[in-house]
């Protein structure tokens, strides 16, 4: 019998701990989004590849020179620059020049997370930060949309653009759906906006594969499922609300789900855990909240698209909703807190 | 924020809590065997919660088993026994499982006895009055066997003008690994009827719960076998959730009731005690023999052989190991209690004390520092909390040493039941942030004194 007195560590209860950490969460996400990023290759070929490169480069490479050289391994390891270059770049039109797609990287992980002190400091959603970023300063490029049905080898001309300049083109955009539905009153078909065959950015084609992707990640426990819920909800009933005034001019409830990037922003970007609230109550509201934003600016706004700017507005709301929705602690009475 | 279960707010359990995998197998279906004496047994006088007893023998004085050696000094403190008969080896500091030293008394085993317990007649409980009968119960130096080892008698004792209606009897057991109440449950049933039955009398109360997880079927069984009709007994499953054996979360879930803060179960009418308790008050009754041993599982990875084991009090931990076989080598740590709330242990030579339910040991996978990432607001941790306080606040508070701010959050009401590091996948070590911020205030509030 041996009787080894091993050097025993003092580490501290608890000893178990569920299996997940955030480096695999933010795997898992990444794995969700694999099928609509292929997708997105499928349908507009290689300048997807392009776009959304230059974007993840953008993103990493910043994360990387802004991180100290101690934490430089470990801020790459926990996988969020990569994460937010990716869904940067889903949100892009596939015709953008490449040094946009860098510097919407650059500044989505700039401006977006490290001045804010990096990873779980930053008040909004990173990826939109570098999205409105480039909305703002390149609305033109930003807002020309080009049609999925190339061949998978051309290359869109805009695409290689040396930096500073656009060249302008005709002949090869197309409209949105929902820029169809707000300026000519023209539904596109749902089956085209399930199975991603319409023109609009790179991830937010295909509603079934981001659909797809958000099970396996409510599966894998990475995904609030309240706050998609919330959102498709309210959206769905608003619309509906709506269409009983005038079903000519509002868009259906249906077609507001899966138009746009809704379903892209609704599960991967309001879900972000570091921009959306920490109580359950409060994802309820947040949820809601982006649900109206969303229906409210895409009907009544200027522009079609409203899911970066509902969110952008309901991650400024965190905290509030966070301070007014914290539980009841056991045992005290409601108002005890605060 | 991930709830895979909707269907948690509206079954009756508790709200919040976390699903611990169980890891009860290795050790459930293996009988309590008890473990053959040794040579030195070393008696901390302070291993309950509140004062240390007084050591009422001298060096070199034969004592026998379940002879008084020290007496309560004062209302929150018990006698101690010696657990064998033998000589007192020594008065003085010794080294406890936490790595300090306390006084304690050592016993030298007498090596020509044959440690057979000194049975005594049984205790007629019936006649006495509620005061003798908590006299009783701390002169046999009985302590809630959960793991706190809070003294028993004082929880029985009911200021004026309150009343029991209910003894709740606490056989959740919770916590992963442990099944030293779930065969205590199967193999001493009738005890454990035998001791509900007296406390509940002496206290006044209407009737006896029992509650359950529901991984124990086969206790649940064995108990409501015994219950004849009639009986003011009643057996309810749990689910298993942890932590569904804290005290307030099992009284919430048995009846709906929420324990106001600051306060104790018997202000909502409720005396919680655990099986291994009510068992040791039925065998102190039944032949006189106080509290000088318990059931211990000892299991873990690191373990070659688990067990559930009658343990005597004051037994070297190392002592216990060996009898199971020993440690691996690849052991990394060893602990006491339960792994969600125990506590690791220092030094193998310190003794096995009246709140130790468990000795585990852990290899590699359970102790490896896991390595830890920023806090991503994920609220894991707030819906883990049972106790619906705001943990990734309070780590934020802690390390920017703004401990008064986690006051006015409630920190004291903070159990560290683990459930918020449990969840947190960014291996935030919560609890001892937690733990930090409470040691702190305690000190400036006794510094402003
Ligand atoms: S350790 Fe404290 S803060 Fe954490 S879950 Fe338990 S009671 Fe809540
Ligand atoms: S402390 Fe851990 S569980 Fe809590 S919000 Fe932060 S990362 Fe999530």
């Amino acid at each position: 019998m041996k009787q080894r007195d091993p050097e025993l560590l003092l580490q501290h209860a608890p000893f178990l701990r569920q299996g997940m950490t955030t480096p695999t969460a933010m795997g898992d996400v990444l794995i969700a989004l694999t099928p609509a990023t292929l997708a997105g290759l499928w349908y507009f070929g290689i300048s997807a590849v392009l776009v959304i490169g230059a974007s993840i480069a953008g993103a990493v490479l910043t994360e990387i020179s802004f991180s100290g050289t101690e934490r430089r391994g470990e801020s790459l390891l926990d996988g969020s620059g990569l994460l937010t270059g990716l869904l940067l770049g889903l949100t892009l039109p596939p015709g953008l020049p490449m040094w946009m797609a860098f510097l919407g990287g650059v500044i989505a992980l700039g401006l977006g997370k490290v001045i804010w002190g990096g990873l779980g400091n930053n008040l909004f959603n990173p990826a939109l930060v570098g999205r409105a970023f480039l909305l703002a300063t390149f609305p033109i490029a930003m807002t020309t949309w080009t049609t999925p049905d190339e061949a998978f080898w051309t290359f869109r001309a805009t695409n290689f653009d040396i930096p500073f300049t656009y060249t302008e083109i005709d002949g090869l955009t197309a409209a949105t759906p929902l820029g169809l539905m707000k300026f000519d009153q023209q539904a596109t078909p749902l089956s085209n906006l399930f199975m991603g065959s319409t023109s609009g950015s790179l991830g937010e084609t295909s509603g079934l594969l981001l659909i797809l992707g958000g099970i396996y990640l409510y599966f894998r426990r990475d995904l609030d499922w309240r706050i998609p819920v919330s959102i498709l909800l309210t959206v769905l009933v608003f619309s509906a609300i709506l269409g009983l005034f005038d079903s000519e001019r509002f868009p259906a409830p249906l077609f507001s789900v899966f138009s746009g990037g809704l379903l892209l922003g609704a599960i991967y970007m309001a879900t972000d855990p570091v921009t959306s609230p920490t109580t359950p109550v409060g994802t309820w509201i947040f949820g809601i909240g982006i649900g109206l934003l969303i229906v409210l600016i895409r009907v009544f706004g200027g522009m079609p698209e409203g899911v970066m700017y509902a969110i952008l507005l309901m991650n400024a709301a965190t905290p509030l909703i966070d301070r007014f929705t914290q539980p009841r602690v056991f045992g005290h009475l409601r108002g005890d807190n605060d | 924020m991930v709830n895979l279960n909707p269907l948690n707010l509206i079954s009756g359990s508790f709200r919040h809590g976390v699903h611990p995998q169980h890891l009860k197998v290795q050790t459930q279906d293996l009988p309590i065997q008890r473990v053959p004496f040794g040579s030195n047994y070393v008696m901390p006088l302070g291993q309950h919660i509140g004062v240390p007893c007084k050591p009422i023998v001298k060096k070199g004085q034969r004592v026998r088993r379940g002879e008084e050696i020290a007496s309560a000094s004062g209302f929150v403190s018990i006698a101690l026994h010696s657990p064998v008969t033998g000589v007192v080896k020594e008065i003085g500091e010794f080294r406890t499982f936490d790595g300090n030293f306390s006084q304690a008394i050592e016993i030298e085993a007498d090596a020509f006895s044959t440690q057979e317990p000194n049975i005594g007649p049984a205790i007629d409980w019936e006649s006495m009055n509620i005061e003798q009968f908590i006299q009783a119960v701390q002169g046999a130096g009985i302590v809630g066997m959960g793991g706190a080892a809070f003294p028993a008698h004082v929880k029985f004792s009911i200021p004026e003008g309150q009343q029991i209606r209910y003894l709740l009897i606490n056989g959740a057991e919770c916590e992963p690994y442990l099944t030293n109440d779930h065969r205590l449950m199967l193999e001493r049933p009738d005890a454990l009827l035998k001791g509900a039955e007296i406390v509940r009398q002496k206290l006044g109360a209407e009737e006896t719960v029992i509650g359950v997880e529901l991984n124990k079927p086969e206790a649940i069984e064995a108990l409501q076998a015994r219950i004849q009709p009639g009986d003011p007994v009643r057996v309810v499953s749990l689910e298993a959730k942890y932590p569904q054996g804290a005290e307030k979360m099992i009284i919430k879930t048995v009846f709906g009731r929420e324990v106001p803060a600051g306060q104790l179960p018997r202000d909502v009418e409720v005396n919680v005690n655990n099986v291994s308790t009510v068992v040791a008050i039925a065998d102190y009754f039944d032949h006189g023999m106080p509290l000088i041993e318990r059931i211990v599982t000892v299991s873990g990875p690191g373990v070659s052989y688990p067990a559930n084991l009658i343990v005597p009090l004051g037994t070297p931990v190392r002592e216990v190991l060996k009898f199971c076989g020993g440690l691996k080598d690849e052991t990394m740590e060893v602990i006491m209690g339960g792994p969600m709330m125990g506590r690791p242990i220092a030094s193998l030579d310190a003794p096995v004390v009246k709140g130790c339910s468990g000795i585990l040991a852990f290899t590699e996978g359970q102790t490896l520092k896991r390595k830890e990432f920023p806090c991503i607001r994920c609220g894991r941790c707030v819906e883990a909390c049972p106790y619906f306080l705001n943990p990734a606040r309070f780590a934020r508070l802690s390390r920017a040493r703004m401990f008064g701010e986690m006051k006015g959050y409630f920190v004291f009401d903070c159990v560290e039941c683990g459930c918020c590091a449990f969840a947190c996948p960014s291996s935030i070590p919560i609890v001892q942030l937690i733990r930090t911020g409470k040691d702190q205030l305690r000190n400036t509030q006794a510094s402003e004194k």
